[in-house]
């Protein structure tokens, strides 16, 4: 399965940040590449949404929703913005 | 429109189906009115949410396929074993109501000020923002020259074909058909590979700015194929479409 | 409050027997494809299956695990994003016999897979016959979007505790949530009490 990119979570990242974030810069804490966050890998089709660095793969951000609540995990992200 | 410029809020909305029409034997447009609608931008897209009788909802994403300024409108391919996509299809109709959130996106966005001759690249439904953005070009007046090449698997799968065939001014549109030519058909053939991209799409000397959309795969070879025609990497955006045919 | 969609309704399949799909879920003809991060890709002479935890870690090549005993499984499965599939046929070693050959007093696993997923699950319910290092698939290699060359499969819980592309399971004396858990689903996720979510 190959991934989306954050584009497909567009709708999400505003419900989560209250701000449109597709352009906003993010920086992988494992490898240090930057990106926009609609240039990050975006896995939509497990039990969460999974966003991971293009370059070396570690995870972003985690996005889950349980019972109506949103958890973040933004470990990932050495900066965002 | 005063209060709908609050950062932050995007709410569910509820429009209603205009008309629909169908532009192949898959893909329809929906024509929406959507009464609080803030305005959009050529490439956003919209979220529509579906809710069943027995409380089951269903979300899914569509690219807008109308110009800022047009009524807001949305173009659903049919996937086989889809969910949402049969019902947008072939069971909507003008008169029902469709809940939706936008519009969304500020990546994969064009406006005729920013600079550099376009070049888009569809695979599939993903024609749909590209097609927002040549309508945008157009009525804008804008004299910014655009290359689109766009894939489908035959002639009948190609979407707005006849809206395609039309532009003149400025607009040189290239199909690929990758699955069947018709007899005597006069565009290219196969998939787009490096030397398609070649010989079709702005050379980088030009500094184009590159819109590319369509399934994950046709996407990721593509982008690689501009860039490494020289492009840019950060003059190549773009927007992956998933199994879902939106996203 | 949404308005009901006029014509809408979810995608099923005619229900299969009374009693025999879990609660919530429907059942689907394909194998969808799930997946939180890109398809590892490890070479089968790279690849090697461990127990840790234990008294002595003990590890499988490839060679070593297939010479194994092996077990055909017709099992239904179940994924928390609700579909359910009937009959799957898989091929595996059997878990008791890997964890026969490793010493241990633990109450708990957690299974390690490339990519760095984790699930975890109580030792019990991996052993007595119910859970296996599944490496065949519809009568086929494990394909590896599926979670080949070889996955975890323990279809009475609810299928992320099938690790795909699993690799080892560390031996614990407590409970210790896996990647999913850790963001809110269940600790144990048996299917039949819908236990999808922390606190279901």
């Amino acid at each position: 399965m190959q991934a989306l990119d954050g584009n497909a979570i567009g709708g999400l990242l505003i419900d989560v940040f209250g701000t449109e974030m597709t352009t906003v810069t993010g920086t992988c804490a494992g490898c240090g590449t930057s990106s926009q966050v609609a240039e990050f890998a975006v896995y939509r089709q497990a039990p969460g949404t999974v966003v991971r660095c293009r370059s070396c793969s570690s995870i972003l951000m985690v996005f889950v929703q349980v019972r109506g609540m949103t958890c973040v995990d933004l470990r990932g992200l050495a900066s965002l913005g | 429109m005063a209060g709908t410029a609050l950062r932050g809020r995007l709410t569910w909305q509820i429009a209603m189906v205009d008309t629909v029409t169908d532009e192949t034997a898959r893909v329809r447009t929906i024509v929406l009115d959507v009464p609080q609608w803030p305005g959009h931008r050529a490439g956003q897209h919209l979220d529509v949410r579906l809710t069943a009788e027995d409380g089951y909802r269903a979300e899914r994403s569509y690219s807008i396929a109308s110009a800022p300024g047009e009524p807001v409108a949305i173009t659903v391919e049919r996937l086989d074993d889809g969910e949402v996509s049969p019902y947008l299809t072939q069971e909507l109709r003008a008169g029902d109501e469709l809940e939706l959130r936008g519009p969304i996106g500020g990546y994969f966005v064009w406006e005729p000020e920013d600079d550099g001759p376009l070049m888009l690249v569809a695979g599939g439904s993903g024609i749909v923002p590209l097609r927002a953005m040549l309508r945008h070009r157009q009525r804008s007046g804008s004299a910014i020259p655009a290359r689109l090449l766009y894939s489908s698997r035959t002639l009948p799968d190609v979407i707005y074909q006849s809206e395609l065939s039309r532009y003149a001014d400025g607009v040189e549109v290239t199909c690929t058909l990758t699955r069947q030519q018709p007899p005597g058909w006069t565009g290219r053939a196969g998939r787009v590979d490096a030397k398609l991209l070649s010989e079709v799409c702005w050379p980088a000397a030009v500094s184009p700015l590159a819109y590319v959309c369509g399934p994950t795969s046709f996407v990721e070879a593509a982008a690689a194929g501009l860039v490494g025609l020289g492009y840019p990497p950060h003059r190549v955006k773009t927007e992956r479409f998933g199994a879902t045919g939106g996203r | 409050m949404s308005p009901v969609s006029r014509g809408f309704r979810r995608r099923r399949l005619p229900d299969a027997e009374p009693g025999r799909v879990p609660p919530g879920q429907y059942v689907t003809g394909d194998f969808p494809v799930l997946s939180a991060g890109p398809t590892p890709r490890t070479a089968l002479q790279n690849w090697t299956f461990s127990i840790t935890g234990g008294g002595e870690p003990r590890s499988w090549t490839w060679e070593q695990f297939r010479a194994l005993p092996a077990e055909s499984v017709t099992a239904d499965i179940h994924c928390v994003t609700r579909w359910s599939k009937l009959d799957t046929r898989w091929e595996g070693v059997s878990i008791d016999t890997l964890l026969d050959q490793v010493e241990h007093h633990a109450g708990f696993a957690l299974a390690h897979s490339d990519g760095g997923y984790t699930t975890n699950l109580p030792l019990q319910d991996v052993t007595g016959g119910r859970a296996w290092v599944a490496f065949g698939y519809d009568g086929e290699p494990l394909e590896p979007e599926h979670g080949g060359p070889a996955r975890l499969l323990v279809p009475h819980l609810y299928f992320w505790k099938s690790a795909k592309w699993v690799r080892s399971l560390e031996l614990l004396d407590a409970d210790e949530p896996g990647f999913w858990e850790t963001y809110g689903y269940h600790m144990y996720g048996d299917p039949w009490l819908e236990q999808r979510y922390a606190g279901d």
